[in-house]
């Protein structure tokens, strides 16, 4: 009954919102243009590596309520790009014993970052690693800025990565699988299917076979970060993928992994490469 | 006879049923089925509903049952509940809420009266590592309230 209830109300709002500036709506069909000119790609058909698993692949957007998901089509309705905002002066401010900041290397962000987050994780030769976007952050504060660490979840790191990440914004996913950065990739799959927890629930129970069911009041999602960073309406912050993780697998009543491990990473890895082809959406907003 | 009041009222203070519970690693289970009581004693299907909701069990999460409507938001991931004591005999039911994997290999539904074999278990929701021994999900009164409970729910 209540449930009826929440429909019909959002279905009010919805029509309401139609009437005013008939912006695009939670339908199975609707389509993400963001600022009315960036056309995201949030459903297409799964990569290779997928087809034994799912035949499409769609962002998390298409899950969300009528009313998240109008927060994501306009850069002033959308509560992370504050964050991003903050970013863009730290961006610029000096920082560390070699009185550079992020300007000095990379001069103007929106130029030398375009495409970088499509691609992240990626392996790094000379360290010989598989590193996320933040793991790179925080190696070029250390060793060219002479600047302390950010922590890894932190929120000066995560408006940063999602600072970085815009310039990426609307381009497809694209994080390499194969090559050195296979044996990370194998061990981020065998992560996603492992059972977790007195729960004994995997990434895949809820992701990959149950997306579009309701678990109790939340639209379970195929859990891609895409969108990542994401502002979450929840938490009122911007949030990184391992800040995610580490909340699912604790809520399967397990010990979970920290971020910035290298479960994590390869994690990461692992889901990044089941979204390859959606658009890069950060910063997103989920609830 | 006063000696046999003062024992019985400790008993039940106590909780000595609970003593004579079959603990979770001593269940037998045939078919996936458990054929005798947890407690030993008949469930109170009375209290399912609260354990059913948002207590230990939260079964309306993925189940959907239309006695319980009043509360909302029923979940779509496992089957209906509606009609289980006309598909299932008790003992069936009693072993699917203890462990369904026992009659379902690879469910993904949790296994509310079982203690070990889990992957990196937790100190329930915390995040950090279990210290000491697990509780069940659920209590064997509990797991006996629900199977009470199911049992009532019959086709029409």
């Amino acid at each position: 009954m209540k449930k009826g209830m929440a429909t019909r109300t959002l279905t009010w709002v919805a029509l309401a919102s139609v009437a005013f500036a008939a912006p695009a709506l939670a339908d199975e069909d609707a389509e993400l243009v963001v600022n009315g000119e960036i056309e995201m790609v949030t459903k297409t058909a799964a990569p290779a590596h997928l087809a034994d698993s799912v035949d499409e692949i769609l962002s998390g957007w298409r899950f969300r309520s009528d009313e998240t998901q109008v927060l994501q089509l306009d850069d002033f309705d959308n509560p992370g790009m504050v964050f991003v905002d903050q970013a863009m002066d730290r961006w610029n401010t000096v920082e560390g014993s070699e009185g550079k900041s992020c300007a000095s290397c990379h001069e103007d962000v929106e130029t030398s970052m375009k495409g970088v987050r499509a691609t992240y994780p990626k392996w790094n030769d000379p360290a010989e690693e598989v590193r996320t976007l933040v793991m790179q952050i925080n190696d070029c504060r250390e060793n060219r800025m002479g600047a302390e660490k950010l922590k890894y979840t932190s929120g000066d790191m995560v408006s940063m990565e999602a600072l970085i990440s815009l310039q990426s914004r609307g381009m497809p996913v694209d994080v390499a699988i194969d090559g050195p950065a296979q044996s990370a990739w194998e061990e981020g799959k065998e992560l996603y299917y492992t059972r977790f927890g007195q729960l004994d629930l995997s990434c895949a129970n809820c992701h990959e076979d149950n997306f579009g069911n309701m678990i109790r009041a939340d639209h379970l999602s195929q859990g891609q970060i895409n969108g990542f960073p994401v502002y979450r309406l929840k938490n009122t912050k911007l949030n990184t993928a391992h800040d995610r993780f580490k909340g699912c697998i604790r809520d399967t009543r397990a010990e979970t992994f920290n971020p910035g491990s290298k479960e994590f990473v390869a994690l990461e890895l692992y889901v990044a490469s089941r979204g390859n082809g959606l658009s890069v959406e950060a910063p997103s907003v989920r609830n | 006879m006063k000696l046999t009041r003062l024992t019985l009222a400790t008993a039940l203070v106590a909780g000595a049923a609970f003593a004579e519970d079959i603990k979770p690693a001593d269940v037998a289970f045939s078919d996936g089925a458990i054929e005798t009581s947890l407690t030993g004693m008949p469930g109170d299907p009375a209290r399912a509903p609260e354990i059913m909701d948002k207590g230990a069990g939260n079964c309306i999460a993925c189940h959907e049952v239309t006695a319980l409507n009043d509360i909302p938001f029923h979940g779509e991931v496992g089957p209906t509940l509606d009609g289980a004591g006309s598909r299932w005999s008790e003992g069936e039911l009693r072993g699917i809420v203890a462990n369904a994997k026992m009659t379902f290999e690879g469910s993904m539904m949790p296994a509310f009266y079982k203690t070990d074999g889990f992957n990196r278990p937790g100190d329930a929701y915390t995040g950090k590592a279990a210290e000491g021994e697990l509780a069940p999900l659920l209590t064997a009164q509990q797991v006996e309230d629900v199977v009470a409970f199911l049992m009532t729910l019959k086709d029409e």
